[in-house]
């Protein structure tokens, strides 16, 4: 497959006063990308530029080198599948994906789209109407229209949810292999792991902006070793806190009315660490929370980074 | 003209129930139409009222709105637009398409059932009349639906306050907003046909035939240029 680039050159759009994205520069070549970045973060309105359903406010965005922007002709390179659930409920998968097909202008609709629906394994249910599917059905259908054309481009905005593990897990292999057989795939999502599981290249949007880009192992160690904040609930605060400031993993401790906050550079050590001190100092430990577990304070980490 | 788009226009359409509930509506004209005749009542004393005002100035107009706002307002509303945009096709032959089914639709539901009303009140040529009335208000009344789908995101109340405030209203107190008043176009037409009382058009047939294709060209080439430039809500996840 002749691999096409996705190139995004200072891309800025804003509504009104909002800023969505701001000044994002990137390039998107063969194989899967996730697009990581908590609600809010500006993805789909990165995704929409890209796939020509948005204008951007300043900057370029290009497919194959051609702008996206007032440009149909994009879509022959490009397959899109947007988050918001839109699919012609009366009709059936065999029949959306045929007129999908037929749209593109396909020598063989039909073929073509018995393969697409293969791929994602609706081959069984795809002469019932779409209305009647589950929310992954409906998606898995929506990716097989999309697909259809065999693009070298494939955008997917949030393509996990509503889906049932089983199916996330084929989803994942079919747009690993996709990305193998040298398809520029790129998938937004705000869950860590399902972003772990998928891609080895990530770019990590943060309030528009680009917070990390490149190798997920290496981002994904800068989120570990991030500090964790964690409150503590115990019967003897004072004497744990002590107790606690020799432990290696913690790098500070404050004591006060509500109870104890502690700050641990590894999460693994501390968490291992606390049930033995606690005991040893005779401390029963009634309560632990970790007080920034939220993928935002994860993310606002990044970005401080 | 894409065949694609068109059959899926008209399957989501005929899946609507606000276009289903309307349906009854022409076949309430022919329903008046013989009970009136049932009743002896003379053609020129109902003719009027039933056929002009209720079959012209309300029917018509109003199948055209459902129809016309749901050919695309309905497929922007429910986000189903991208998956045809997500395509290489022309803007153009989308709402070509679509403005076909719209016209096509429009004209099917109203005219046969304005000209069968016509043909009760015994004289043809108020038939024939109508029928072409119908057909003529269902392109002008189309081309300007398909563009308020692509202009507003509120098609359905800003095309009711035209037909309803525009032509209902203002068209009967001042003449002149009747020279932008599609219902005065279908009126002129349809009584020139006609060639009888019962039916009274103000405009001159010419500058009716005029007007109502540069509501129809003129509707599409909004309808075009605006889709070019689509863009959808700018919602972030």
């Amino acid at each position: 497959m002749t691999s096409v680039n996705v190139e995004l050159a200072n891309v800025s759009c804003w509504y009104g006063n909002v800023v969505a994205v701001n000044d994002v520069t990137m390039t998107l070549g063969p194989g899967v990308t996730g697009l990581l970045g908590p609600n809010g973060a500006g993805k789909t309105t990165l995704l929409h530029m890209m796939a020509g359903f948005l204008a951007p406010s300043r900057g370029t965005v290009q497919v194959g080198g051609q702008p996206t922007w007032r440009n149909p002709g994009v879509y022959r390179d490009l397959g899109l599948v947007s988050e918001r659930e839109a699919a012609h409920g009366f009709l059936t998968a065999r029949q959306f994906v045929e007129a999908s097909a037929k749209l593109h202008k396909l020598p063989d609709p039909r073929a073509a789209a018995a393969r697409a629906l293969g791929l994602v394994e609706m081959t069984d249910a795809q002469d019932r109407r779409i209305e009647t599917y589950s929310k992954g059905m409906r998606q898995r259908t929506r990716v097989a229209a999309a697909l259809v054309h065999n693009p070298a481009v494939l955008l997917l905005d949030e393509p996990f949810n509503g889906m049932d593990p089983r199916q996330r897990l084929h989803m994942m292999d079919m747009l690993d292999e996709l990305g193998r057989q040298g398809r520029t795939i790129l998938f937004s999502s705000h869950i860590l792991e399902e972003v772990e599981q998928v891609s080895g290249t990530v770019q990590v949007i943060v309030a528009g902006r680009l917070a990390a880009s490149g190798d997920f192992r290496t981002i994904r160690r800068l989120m570990t070793n991030r500090p964790h904040v964690f409150t503590i609930h115990s019967s003897d605060d004072r004497r744990l806190a002590v107790a606690l400031m020799a432990e290696e993993s913690v790098a500070g401790v404050e004591l006060d009315a509500t109870g104890l906050t502690v700050r641990a550079g590894d999460y693994g050590t501390f968490t291992r660490a606390l049930p033995k001190i606690a005991t040893t100092s005779g401390v029963r430990v009634r309560r632990v929370l970790p007080a920034d577990e939220s993928l935002e304070s994860v993310f606002s980490y990044l970005v401080a980074a | 003209m894409n065949i694609t788009i068109a059959s899926m226009t008209l399957r989501g359409l005929f899946g609507r129930r606000r276009f289903l509930l309307l349906l009854p509506l022409p076949l309430l004209v022919i329903g008046l139409a013989v009970l009136c005749e049932a009743l002896n009542a003379k053609p020129e004393d109902w003719g009027g009222p039933v056929l002009g005002g209720l079959g012209l100035g309300i029917t018509l107009p109003l199948m055209a709105l459902i129809i016309g706002t749901g050919v695309l307002g309905a497929e922007i509303d429910d986000g189903t637009i991208t998956h045809i945009l997500a395509k290489p096709l022309p803007r153009s032959e989308i709402i070509i398409s679509k403005l076909v089914v719209a016209i096509l639709v429009t004209a099917v539901t109203v005219a046969p059932a304005l000209g069968i009303a016509g043909l009760i009140t015994g004289t043809a040529s108020v038939g024939y009349g109508l029928a072409a009335g119908a057909a003529v208000g269902a392109c002008a009344y189309s081309g300007l639906f398909v563009a308020m789908s692509m202009l507003t995101r509120r098609p359905v109340l800003l095309g009711l306050l035209y037909v309803l405030i525009w032509e209902g209203i203002l068209g009967n107190v001042l003449s002149g907003t009747q020279k932008l008043s599609i219902s005065a176009y279908v009126a002129a037409v349809a009584d020139k046909i006609a060639d009888s009382e019962i039916l009274s058009g103000s405009l001159g047939v010419p500058l009716s035939l005029i007007m109502s294709a540069v509501f129809l060209v003129g509707g599409t080439l909004i309808a075009i240029n605006r889709l070019r430039s689509f863009s959808v809500a700018g919602e972030t996840s």
